[in-house]
């Protein structure tokens, strides 16, 4: 726990009225959207300017107490989860569009904003944002930026690094620094901009952020596709792409998802077929009906049970909707559900679709599978029960599998929700212990107290150095890395 | 028990256990948009629910305020794709409440008083509402105004708030049977409610006429009470099962194809009676039955008939609020719309955020006053921007609030119940 004192020192910095200790609010403040994960805060604060939060971060490296940047906690690999000795920093009250610059197509907003909010924005200027992860509606571009979060419109469009062009964020030790702007070329030192990108609240706290907008598509069209089995439309996913065709969404949904996706959206969705394909098209007239017809072609090629196309756009975006609560849906089979993301490169998708279906099969869960087909970027989700630990460690052992498939087909763990706490131990196994080492070096660099958000992505181990722990409680604190 | 809760209606166990804590509902919630806290959302309620359920946290009073704070508009389970029913959690967390030290006297005084005493009979309410009827148009009630506004800007309010009474009351103009004005289509029966009974008599006319217009043989039941929705909504379900039973009883010596109701919160409760009392030996299966029946007044106008040959006389700009227990609730939000898009010479303009509560909320604008204004400044402004003449709402709590809106905003534009614009429009006769 966080002494008293210092609790108090806190409260001076962000006012009574910014500050709790509430056990309710410790509560509703000790959870994201990772399953299982938790952890009690000893206090929340609602910064209201950056130099509070600098303030906060230069106490928190005199006495030693941990910080947690926190946006709407939609988070799912536990990057906003307290840890123990912490106090949650909450930035969802940030929600101010600063500037719309329509002459340099750039927009500079508060972390809080909601990413919807963001591409709604630019849209009254024929403008477009197009990172749109599934939970776009609540989700802040803070923890879009921190996460460098993916969306559906990932394989034409790219993800959020490719729309931050500058960031003002306090660092670990409390300076207020600027870095990146609307320069197109920018070769000035370091490039401090992309290493915050993604580093999942432990190298700094954004307070502002610079985000580029381009030209709003004229046209878009979704198309509908039904298969048999996972693997046809595999296949005609990696045909899509290899064709030189590059639709704006390509998202693949099994039969499980599908049947929860109806059972919430009603939108009509076929729940007897295997595996449907949401594909969209999108930018100038004739290229997009062309597109289109070519889609078409080359799902009837491999086996499509039908073709449809949303007949405007309304249908188009109760699908997109429908498609985007995908991963809650599911909920609605099991109490628990666990999601992961695991990511090949998009030519051995089918290699880890038909991997996916024999370890399920041995390991005997039920598993929903769905996901950003377009660039190999998967999200397989175990229906099971927190409740009983035999289920929740064979759904553990999939995850293992899987992910260790995906490493050895060239993939990734996590293509878009982060390492987090959730997938900590399986990092190494990808990026090598050299890697690792390296990535630990920059953050006591940049963090020597390890006091911004420890003891995600990875443990640092404690220097030899300081008091020695007295109780076992200590020790593991020290294990952990806080 | 190992929970924090002493009474017997306790929130479900398996409905806690159905949110993933995804977080999806967050933006849809009117309170967490007030604050933009965590401790006021959906998610962070379900939690805090949980915890006592757990016996993790004390019924705190901080606990019982966000639980008042909440709205019960459900906007949150229209959002959750898990399939979350967080209006019954939330229900059964007041009741709790209720039973704690940590409920505010003002609200206890309005369940007491009114949800016990006065709503189940109707003599009493229809005294209560006289008396109410002359306070309000006497020099003693101006007078009145005048000293609440120097004590206390609240009460000053919250006495402006109530709607004002009606001159006539609809059970005491109409027989209990009234006939179709032409071929016998359906025989309904239309329940006045308690509220409508004697606040809104002009729209249970309307009610009325429209219906008889359209071929109804319309039964106003004799002995009807209060359906129970009130002191349900606001943690008083003990009470609210009784006059759920006792409505049952006053309902069951007539024959009828639907019961209609022209109030949302009435209908959605009538619909839940097969629920609440799904283990009660003796009413279970009437209830299930009746429940069966009930249509709201848009639904079954929209199911039953075709509107397309109706026209206004001129051209109307209207716009149209969605009663949080019409389309929350009961899920019935494309009906009322398809219908006034089929009537010719009405312009329907979209309403942005059409589905967020008013404020209104039973009584929660008297027991949270300030809340429910800043919620209702945001409806008003919406509602602004369409430049809509008329905005269309079917429930009287709404119909109550957003008039009031309009009076403190200074707003032009009719606040009027669809079945009121309908009665308008279809002519005696129009329906061979
Ligand atoms: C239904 C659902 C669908 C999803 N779909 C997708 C998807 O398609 N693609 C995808 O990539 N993700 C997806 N996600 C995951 C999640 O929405 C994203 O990771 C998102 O970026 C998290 O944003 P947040 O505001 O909720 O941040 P939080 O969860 O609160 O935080 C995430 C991380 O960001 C840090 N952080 C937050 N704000 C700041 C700040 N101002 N400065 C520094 N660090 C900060 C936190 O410390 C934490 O490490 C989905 C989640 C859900 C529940
Ligand atoms: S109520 Fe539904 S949408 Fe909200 S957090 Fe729970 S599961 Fe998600
Ligand atoms: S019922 Fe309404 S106010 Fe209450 S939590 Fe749900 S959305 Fe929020």
């Amino acid at each position: 726990m966080i002494k008293e004192i210092v609790l108090n020192k806190i409260k001076s910095i962000v006012g009574a009225d910014n500050f709790t200790t509430s056990d309710e609010h410790r509560i509703v403040y000790s959870y994201d959207a990772t399953p299982v994960l938790n952890q009690l805060p000893d206090a929340v604060v609602f910064p209201e300017n950056a130099e509070q939060i600098s303030a906060i971060m230069k106490l928190a490296n005199e006495e030693k107490f941990a910080v947690i940047p926190r946006g709407a906690g939609t988070g799912l690999s536990g990057g906003s989860i307290p840890v123990e000795n912490s106090i949650v920093l909450v930035m969802t009250k940030w929600r101010k569009i600063i500037e719309l610059d329509i002459d340099n197509q750039t927009i500079l907003v508060e972390p809080g904003v909601i990413t919807e909010t963001i591409d709604l924005e630019a849209n009254k200027f024929n403008l477009f944002y197009p990172p749109d992860p599934g939970s776009i509606k609540v989700c802040t571009i803070g923890g879009n930026v921190a996460e460098n979060a993916g969306g559906l419109r990932g394989l034409k469009y790219g993800v959020t690094k490719n729309y931050v062009l500058g960031i003002e964020f306090v660092s670990p030790t409390g300076e207020l620094i600027w870095t990146g702007g609307k320069n197109f070329k920018d070769v000035a030192g370091y490039n401090l901009r992309d290493i915050l990108v993604g580093s999942e609240g432990t190298l700094g706290i954004f307070t502002k952020i610079l985000l580029r907008l381009i030209p709003r598509p004229k046209l878009s069209k979704t198309i509908l596709a039904a298969f048999s089995t996972n693997v046809d439309s595999g296949k005609a996913v990696a045909e899509i792409t290899s064709s030189g065709i590059t639709p704006a969404m390509l998202e693949f949904l099994d039969n499980t998802t599908i049947k929860c996706v109806e059972d919430y959206a009603k939108i009509g969705l076929d729940t007897s077929i295997n595996s449907l394909l949401i594909i969209e098209v999108d930018g100038k007239t004739s290229e997009v009906e062309d597109d289109q017809n070519k889609i078409k072609n080359i799902c009837e090629k491999n086996n499509a049970l039908y073709v449809k196309i949303a007949k405007d756009e309304n249908e188009a975006n109760k699908l997109k909707a429908a498609r985007r609560s995908a991963f809650s849906a599911l909920a609605r089979v099991s109490p628990t559900t666990i999601l992961e993301d695991a990511t090949v490169p998009r030519s051995k998708l089918p290699e880890m679709l038909e991997a996916i279906q024999k370890i399920v099969k041995e390991e005997d869960v039920m598993l929903g599978n769905f996901g950003h087909a377009g660039d190999g970027n998967l999200h397989p989700t175990c229906l099971t029960d927190e409740g009983n630990s035999t289920e929740l460690h064979k759904a553990e052992k999939t995850f293992e599998r899987i992910f260790n498939t995906a490493i050895k087909l060239g993939g990734t763990i996590t293509g878009e929700h982060g390492v987090g706490l959730a997938k900590k131990n399986f990092l190494e196994l990808q990026i090598g212990s050299a890697g690792l080492e390296f990535m630990k070096k920059i953050k006591s660099v940049w963090d020597p107290n390890n006091v911004l958000n420890p003891g995600k992505i990875f443990s640092l181990k404690p220097k030899c150095e300081g008091v020695l722990p007295s109780n076992k409680n200590q020790i593991k604190n020290f294990e952990e890395g806080i | 028990m190992n929970n924090f809760y002493s009474h017997l209606d306790l929130p479900s166990e398996e409905i806690i256990s159905s949110c993933i804590h995804c977080g999806m509902c967050l933006q849809s919630c009117p309170t967490y948009n007030l604050t933009f806290d965590e401790l006021s959302s959906p998610r962070g309620r379900i939690r805090l629910i949980k915890y006592v359920a757990e016996g993790k946290l004390q019924l705190t009073e901080k606990f019982a305020y966000e639980m008042n704070f909440c709205l019960d508009c459900q906007a949150c389970e229209t959002a959750c794709p898990a399939g979350v029913k967080y209006g019954s959690l939330v229900e059964a967390a007041r009741v709790q409440v209720e039973h704690s030290e940590y409920t505010s006297s003002l609200s206890r005084l309005i369940k007491k008083v009114a949800f016990r005493k006065i709503l189940p009979n109707f003599k009493y309410l229809k005294l209560f509402a006289k008396l109410l009827r002359f306070y309000q148009n006497s020099l003693i009630g101006k007078f009145a105004a005048k000293i609440l506004r120097v004590i206390s800007k609240k009460l000053y309010e919250v006495n402006r708030l109530a709607p004002r009474v009606s001159s006539f009351f609809t059970d005491e103009i109409f027989p209990e049977k009234i006939q179709p004005l032409n071929e016998k289509k359906f025989t309904v029966l239309f329940p006045v409610g308690c509220l409508m009974n004697v606040m809104f008599a002009e729209e249970n006319k309307d009610t009325i006429e429209l219906l008889t217009k359209l071929g109804c043989e319309v039964i106003i039941p004799k002995k009807q009470t209060c359906c129970g929705s009130l002191p349900a909504h606001n943690g008083d379900l003990e009470q609210a099962r009784k006059l759920a039973k006792a409505t049952l009883e006053s309902f069951k010596e007539y024959d009828f194809d639907f019961v209609i109701s022209n109030s949302a919160g009435c209908g959605a409760f009538m619909k839940e009676y097969k629920h609440i009392l799904k283990d009660d030996k003796e009413y279970s299966s009437l209830a299930k039955k009746f429940s069966d029946k009930v249509k709201d007044i848009t639904e079954f106008l929209y199911q039953n008939y075709d509107f397309t040959q109706f026209k206004s006389e001129e051209p109307l700009d209207i716009t149209y609020h969605e009663p949080c227990h019409l389309v929350h609730t009961q899920k019935v939000s494309n009906e009322p719309k398809l219908i006034l898009l089929q009537i010719q010479n009405l312009n329907l303009i979209p309403l942005n955020e059409a589905t967020w509560c008013c404020g209104s909320a039973g009584i929660y604008n008297v027991v949270n006053y300030e809340p429910a204004l800043k919620i209702l400044e945001r409806k008003m402004n919406n509602i602004k921007n369409t430049n809509a003449k008329i905005v269309l709402t079917g429930n009287p709590g709404c119909l109550g609030q957003i008039r009031y809106g309009k009076e403190i905003f200074n707003m032009n534009v009719e606040v009027l119940h669809p079945v009121t614009l309908l009665n308008r429009i279809i002519k005696s006769g129009d329906l061979k």
